[in-house]
């Protein structure tokens, strides 16, 4: 049994919803992020982001292969999610997960191949045996790659893009609402919670994709584009400002109003989440990022190029962090204390071995980047000068 | 036992079990089965239920009752008890150790409480209730007559439910991994018997009606009586009534 501290009702002494539940939203976060980072470039046109453009997309696809895997294993009965799209309630929040997850997957799927149907055909031309077959497949068997072909593909992604980005706010909008939409819960229930989940969202895609984009420069070989950097870190900034606005705005409102949920979410955020979300969320996720990114986009001409690159660096996988903690701190907080509003769970930590624990969470999330190093074999994933090393390569 | 007299003998018991199959009359088991049914109408039904505080003693005797009866599996409870003990306006302190199962221990008197009470808990059967609403699937659901229950064959045991209940009354069973709750004794009360918590209960603390039976007692004094329910400003419309509940009983 659990340590308590106060009356919580005998059945609330249980933490139901896992690490597991933690990691969904984290992983749906870096989706959404990623694919809108790359809608920054495809449909808004900062032409800046041209180097990670595509690499957004397909590690929103990655991350979207694995986001299910967690709620899967934290699923009683996982044979029967399928019921959820076969029998489904919609008076239900969860209930349209299956569509909108599914649709979302779908419109992935066609703005990767079109923005690499040139890529895949050249591939397939220069590959040999069964790779050469599939690779055809996917290509439809056709290899048309005339100027006029490729304009019509340009505009299909912009469109797809286009609708990508509603429907990825709807994704993870829609994981927020999850919980906002609770009465139950003091926690949870803010309208503002679907707001503040997106938000982070992208914060979190933002610094994935940063993180990810500097290492595989250095392990390429490849210079940083300053340009592109830059204006990530820009970007990154915005968002976090929101971002935290929104988190702090949030706890001040409930703390000014006094009211009687106030008197639990003030003790749990002082006692049980003192450290998750005071210190990492708030002073080292949130706080030294801020103040990282402001000197990067903001005093970028006194500084060089790679001080400013470790300091956007640093912050990002501080914002990694941050998006993390505030999954953990939203999902575990809202079980740290009872609906009795009188008792609280003295501490939670998951176990390493077992079914929703610590390890099967670094699995889940080293797999993404598996997937990633696969398509990276089979596609040039980075920038067109990358593609056009490929073709180059084929020729 | 050679092997052909053990396929002689393996095809005669094979032939004996489907001559028993075929003689037991199945119709006869089905409208048995269907009796029950036939009897039962559930439009003609509408439960409530009613815990008078001023009755229980906190003897546990109907924690006890439920568990034996509904197969609860440990530390998880369908209905529990609470003692709340008052110091002053700003100082409460409530337990149910092990939901009471086992009753509670002495109270000092010594420690200046002003008042003492114990208030049984258990699933409201609210009639908006946010539980069948979040359920993905449509495993929870409320009966005609008013029962929230939870279908085992469809739950994903996904927890949505035990979450969105704002009275603790709900569990994910470690055993079905499917959650679990109250049903008011459904298989008992359909044949026309009281909930086991009502039938265990020395005192009448808990007491279960129909408002559909004509001169129903319970239903009554729910209409006659200043009862309560638990947090109503949740909307939730409890059809589980409180007689006599101090302030601080949430």
């Amino acid at each position: 049994m659990p340590d308590m501290t106060g009356y919580a009702f005998p059945n609330d002494i249980h933490i139901g919803w896992t690490l597991m539940v933690v990691l969904y939203p984290y992983l749906t976060g870096l989706v959404a992020g990623a694919f809108i980072c790359s809608s920054l470039y495809h449909v808004f046109g900062r032409k800046e982001l041209a180097p990670i453009a595509r690499i957004s997309l397909v590690v929103s696809a990655c991350f979207l292969a694995v986001a299910p895997l967690p709620l899967l294993i934290h699923l009683g009965h996982p044979e029967r999610a399928f019921n959820v799209l076969i029998t489904p309630n919609f008076e239900s929040a969860m209930a349209g997960f299956g569509i909108v997850f599914g649709l979302y997957l779908v419109l992935v799927m066609l703005e990767i191949y079109f923005v690499f149907r040139k890529d895949i055909i050249l591939r397939a031309r220069r590959s040999r045996g069964p790779l050469r077959w599939i690779l055809a497949a996917v290509a439809l068997f056709t290899y048309d790659i005339s100027e006029e072909a490729l304009a019509v593909d340009e505009k299909i992604v912009r469109v797809l893009a286009g609708v990508g980005i509603p429907a990825a706010c709807l994704l993870h909008g829609y994981v927020g609402f999850i919980f906002g939409a609770l009465k139950s819960n003091p926690w949870w229930s803010t309208p503002l919670m679907p707001i503040i989940f997106l938000f982070s969202a992208v914060v979190s895609g933002i610094a994935l994709l940063i993180v990810l984009y500097q290492i595989a420069m250095r392990f390429r070989g490849t210079p940083i584009d300053q340009n592109c950097l830059r204006s990530m870190a820009g970007w990154l900034w915005l968002f976090l400002i929101v971002t935290f606005s929104l988190e702090m705005l949030e706890v001040i409102t409930l703390a000014y109003e006094r009211s009687e949920e106030w008197e639990v979410i003030g003790y749990l955020l002082s006692h049980q989440l003192s450290f998750s979300f005071i210190s990492v969320q708030v002073v080292a996720g949130s706080l030294i990022p801020l103040i990282l990114l402001m000197v990067v986009v903001l005093m970028s001409g006194h500084m060089k190029a790679p001080l400013l690159n470790m300091l956007t660096f640093v912050a990002s996988g501080l914002l990694l962090m941050q998006v993390f903690s505030m999954r953990w701190n939203v999902v575990i907080g809202g079980q740290m204390f009872s609906k009795s509003l009188r008792g609280f769970r003295l501490d939670y930590v998951p176990e390493f071995f077992e079914k929703e624990g610590t390890a099967v969470a670094i699995v889940i999330c080293i797999v993404p980047f598996l997937l990633l190093l696969v398509a990276d074999r089979l596609l040039p994933l980075w920038s067109q000068a990358d593609a056009k090393a490929h073709q180059d390569e084929s020729s | 036992m050679s092997r052909r007299t053990f396929l002689v003998s393996a095809l005669q018991g094979a032939g004996a079990g489907a001559a028993l199959v075929i003689a037991v009359p199945v119709d006869s088991l089905l409208a048995d089965k269907g009796r029950v049914v036939e009897r039962y109408d559930w439009n003609d039904h509408s439960y409530l239920f009613l815990v008078d505080i001023s009755r229980c003693i906190g003897c546990g005797m109907c924690v006890k009752a439920c568990k034996k009866e509904n197969g609860v599996p440990a530390a998880f409870y369908r209905t529990w008890v609470e003692r709340y003990t008052v110091y002053d306006e700003e100082t409460t302190h409530i337990e149910s150790p092990e939901g009471a199962m086992n009753g509670f221990g002495p109270s000092n008197p010594a420690t200046g409480a002003s008042k003492s009470f114990f208030v049984p808990k258990l699933c409201n059967h609210c009639k908006y209730t946010p539980c069948t609403q979040v359920c993905p699937v449509g495993a929870s659901y409320t009966t005609r007559d008013g029962v929230v229950m939870v279908d085992r064959k469809r739950c994903i045991g996904c927890g949505y439910c035990v979450q969105a209940c704002p009275y603790g009354s709900r569990y994910i069973d470690p055993e079905s991994h499917t959650a679990d709750k109250c049903t008011w004794c459904y298989h008992r009360i359909t044949r026309g018997m009281n909930p086991a918590c009502v039938q265990a209960c020395p005192k009448g603390a808990r007491l279960f009606g129909d408002r559909m039976r004509e001169n129903d007692p319970v239903f009554e004094m729910v209409e006659t009586r200043p009862v309560r329910i638990l947090q109503p400003e949740l909307l939730t419309k409890p059809q589980c009534y409180y007689l006599g509940a101090d302030k601080e009983v949430r």
